[in-house]
């Protein structure tokens, strides 16, 4: 148990829409499946509303890591907000690069609201990929 | 509100043992007054409960408070329940902020100091976050108290009728050429063995008859746009190629085909039974409205018919060869999805034979078998015209089966008894069901089975693992074998019987991904229509103005299906009886001092809400067009655009709470 308690416990912030995954969390928590608590959520109505700004500001703010997640291709609730998203993830996930990040710190994910177990999969997934890169070097550096 | 000091009350619901088991609560308030802002601080066993409501009044009242965070569930569940608190003591209720500390923090974390931590995060963010809240007033749009139902099954049936006894008009559409659905398949139903078409057909003909119901059969919805209270729907009507105004439903067209007998299979009777190109699916059909199908009449086909039905249906003129597909606009408020259920694929089951061994029926066929007005006139008869001297009924097929459907379709027990005493009754056959577990949590159910019981069943516990023709003695000779682990008495056995039939369990409809994403509503991970919530919303969706009524929500049987028919439409009705709704007022906003007319936004917006103005040269968010998505807010290079109850400084100062610790 030592153990754990030395472990690093990245943090990860997880932009979600309040129609799919917001959902899936609820549901993920209405079926008690359990993971890390490393993960915390922030609602938009729709991943589009999720400004890149956000996700460096994540990063600058202490996060280890950042979770972006939305309704699957052609289920978002707006249309098309979710695609908005994908090509925003991917200017982000470049730009990232650029800076020195490890990918793994940014992750984008469709969740439908009827998928907590796959909720459960990617929060558990994220925080242990996270967790072997260590804290964000750009955080603990200076 | 910065000119104002901000004073807010922090209110941590134990939620029973749900939060309190879990999360130290005395701590988390604790921690709570000392951030930045709080002025109070409070635990409650039940928050969302009048006491837990008061308290938050009074604090509003007495401490002048100006925002309210409640830790507690998802505000799926409860934001409403706070918010119209606020609203009561005097505050505007968007200066309310949930905290979700139950769903995403009790029920999923196991470490109760790990849980706490997470939940003062959250905490801290909802802190930070009301803090930049300001009030805000709801939008008022005028409603149409007019109404779509999709489905015209006993739900649909159900729901329509009652809408149209409130004195709504109901626009109710089938897919089929006929009303009634499942329901209208099925002789009896359980535990009351009383006959389906004497309690379905009457209420097929009040939907005819009534004054407020339009009724569109083969037709299907093919888009809805718009939004609660004010939805746009196109429905497509498929052209029957006989008139419904003029057509009197006689028959004469039909004894009239130039096909003498019926030999395409009827889809009605699911093959059993014969229909011509002309045809009403069965004598109750409603409307009675021949249709013709274009894929085997003549005329269409070769264009070279005698055209008898035409002679015989004479000066009525209904048949027209010329008809073509319509699509009709309707303008609705709310609309009800009772779109039903499949039934489960028999012929997946290879072991069981179905598909391939005549013998071998899905229960749905066997309704046909013994309906008065099937194929057999209710003669349970094999094919081959021979009666049963034995008749297998095997459970739960393609439920509770980890290859198949893991979910108890619910149904299947009590139609297999009742099966069973059909058999017994027509017959005189032995009968042996094979089941798992026999389920019978209903009223009037266990005591179906009590009297099933004594009809002299062979209930044989266990799943059948093959159904089979290949014979090992002389006394299976000719006959269909079950084969089976009797799980009580520990021995396989071998039965064999003349005919099977198959319990099929209840799916979701195959076209559900259309239907969902055309109504923008979501599916549980079975495929079954999902809803709000189970118990404080079960009948509604996460789209305000769209219920959902009977089995596309989930196998159930006749009863339920009607209540909650009953429930949807009562629920319809209150959404659109006061002429008016209030919406989210969480839409975008452009500050027009810091617009540089870019006009980046315009071609994202889905639903085409922004436009320039060409005097000022800013863009111009429809308040009536915007849906809140807030794509736009994180496009603008400027700033200018931002979303209420989204704006960037609420969603940084939330991002950094959670990161406080």
């Amino acid at each position: 148990m030592m153990m754990q308690v030395d472990e690093f416990q990245p943090r990860i912030v997880a932009f979600v829409c309040n129609w799919c995954t917001y959902i899936a969390a609820d549901t993920a928590g209405v079926a008690r499946a359990r993971y890390s608590p490393n993960v915390r959520l922030i609602r938009t109505m729709c991943s589009g509303r999720v400004d890149p700004q956000f996700v460096l500001a994540a990063f600058e703010k202490g996060a280890d890591g950042v979770l972006l997640c939305g309704c699957h291709p052609r289920d978002c609730h707006y249309n098309s907000g979710n695609y908005k998203t994908l090509r925003r993830y991917t200017l982000l996930k470049t730009m990232l690069a650029q800076m020195g990040f490890e990918g793994d710190r940014l992750r984008l994910e469709w969740i439908s609201a009827s998928e907590a177990e796959k909720f459960r999969r990617v929060v558990e997934d994220m925080t242990e990929r996270v967790r072997k890169l260590g804290p964000l070097k750009s955080n603990g550096g200076n | 509100m910065t000119d104002e000091e901000t004073r807010i009350g922090v209110y941590v619901c134990e939620c029973g043992f749900n939060i309190a088991g879990v999360v130290n609560v005395p701590d988390l308030v604790g921690y709570a007054k000392g951030l930045k802002g709080v002025v109070v601080s409070r635990e409650y066993k039940y928050m969302c409960s009048s006491p837990g409501q008061a308290t938050i009044q009074k604090d509003v009242q007495e401490l002048k408070l100006n925002r309210v965070v409640v830790a507690s569930c998802s505000p799926h569940l409860h934001e409403a329940t706070f918010r119209r608190a606020a609203e009561e003591a005097g505050m505007n209720p968007f200066l309310v902020h949930m905290v979700n500390i139950r769903e995403q923090v009790s029920w999923v974390t196991k470490d109760k100091k790990e849980a706490t931590e997470k939940a003062k995060s959250l905490v801290a963010a909802g802190v930070a976050r009301v803090a930049r809240h300001s009030p805000l007033e709801r939008r008022k749009v005028p409603v149409r108290d007019d109404m779509l139902i999709i489905g015209g099954g006993i739900a649909g049936i159900q729901a329509a009728l009652t809408a149209a006894d409130a004195g709504r008009h109901v626009t109710l559409v089938e897919r089929e050429p006929s009303i009634g659905g499942h329901m209208a398949k099925f002789d009896k139903t359980f535990p009351t063995l009383d006959c389906a078409a004497c309690i379905l057909t009457p209420k097929m003909t009040s939907v005819k008859n009534h004054p407020n119901i339009t009724l569109f059969s083969y037709s299907e919805v093919v888009a809805v746009d718009g939004y609660v209270g004010n939805f746009k729907v196109k429905v497509r009507r498929k052209p029957r190629y006989v008139d419904e105004a003029a057509c009197v439903g006689c028959f004469e067209c039909i004894e009239q085909c130039v096909y003498k007998t019926a030999k395409f299979p009827s889809e009605f009777e699911l093959g059993l039974g014969m229909r011509k190109p002309i045809y009403i699916p069965f004598p109750q059909a409603v409307p009675l409205v021949a249709v013709i199908d274009s894929e085997t009449c003549i005329e269409f086909k070769t264009g070279h018919c005698k055209k008898t039905c035409v002679v015989a249906c004479g000066d009525r003129n209904a048949i027209d060869f010329t008809q073509q597909e319509t699509v009709v606009e309707l303008d609705v408020g709310a609309i009800i999805v009772a779109t039903g259920f499949k039934i489960f694929d028999a012929s997946r089951m290879t072991n069981y034979g179905y598909g391939k061994l005549p013998g071998v029926y899905n229960a749905l066929e066997f309704e046909r078998l013994a309906a008065s007005n099937g194929p057999t006139g209710g003669e349970i008869v094999l094919r081959d015209g021979r009666k049963p001297a034995a008749v297998a009924i095997v459970h739960c097929v393609g439920s509770r089966d980890e290859h198949y459907n893991t979910y108890c379709s619910k149904v299947c027990c009590m139609y297999s008894l009742k099966i069973a005493h059909l058999v017994k009754e027509r017959t005189g056959a032995e009968v042996y069901n094979f089941y798992i577990d026999m389920r019978t949590p209903g009223k009037g159910f266990e005591e179906f089975y009590t009297r099933l019981l004594a009809e002299n069943l062979h209930l044989v516990r266990g799943k059948v693992a093959q159904i089979t023709e290949i014979s090992e003695s002389a006394q299976e000779e000719g006959k269909l074998v079950v084969v089976a682990e009797d799980t009580l008495l520990g021995v396989v056995r071998r039965v064999p019987v003349d005919m099977v039939v198959l319990s099929v369990g209840l799916e979701p409809q195959p076209d559900r991904e259309e239907v969902r994403r055309m109504l923008n509503i979501s599916c549980s991970s079975e495929g079954f229509f999902l809803e709000k919530h189970p118990k404080l919303a079960p009948v509604s969706t996460m789209s305000d103005g769209i219920f959902i009524a009977g089995a596309c929500q989930g196998p159930r049987d006749i009863p339920e299906t009607v209540a909650q028919a009953g429930a949807a439409t009562a629920e319809a009705i209150a959404l659109t009886s006061k002429g008016f709704l209030t919406l989210e007022p969480n839409l975008a906003y452009i500050e027009e001092q810091l617009c540089s007319g870019c006009q980046v936004c315009i071609p994202l917006c889905p639903y085409n809400a922004i436009e320039l103005d060409r005097d000022k040269m800013v863009a111009r968010i429809s308040d009536v067009l915007c849906k809140g998505c807030g794509v736009c807010v994180a496009a603008c290079p400027s700033g200018a655009a931002s979303q209420r109850l989204f704006e960037d400084d609420q969603i940084m100062d939330e991002l950094a709470g959670v990161l406080s610790r």
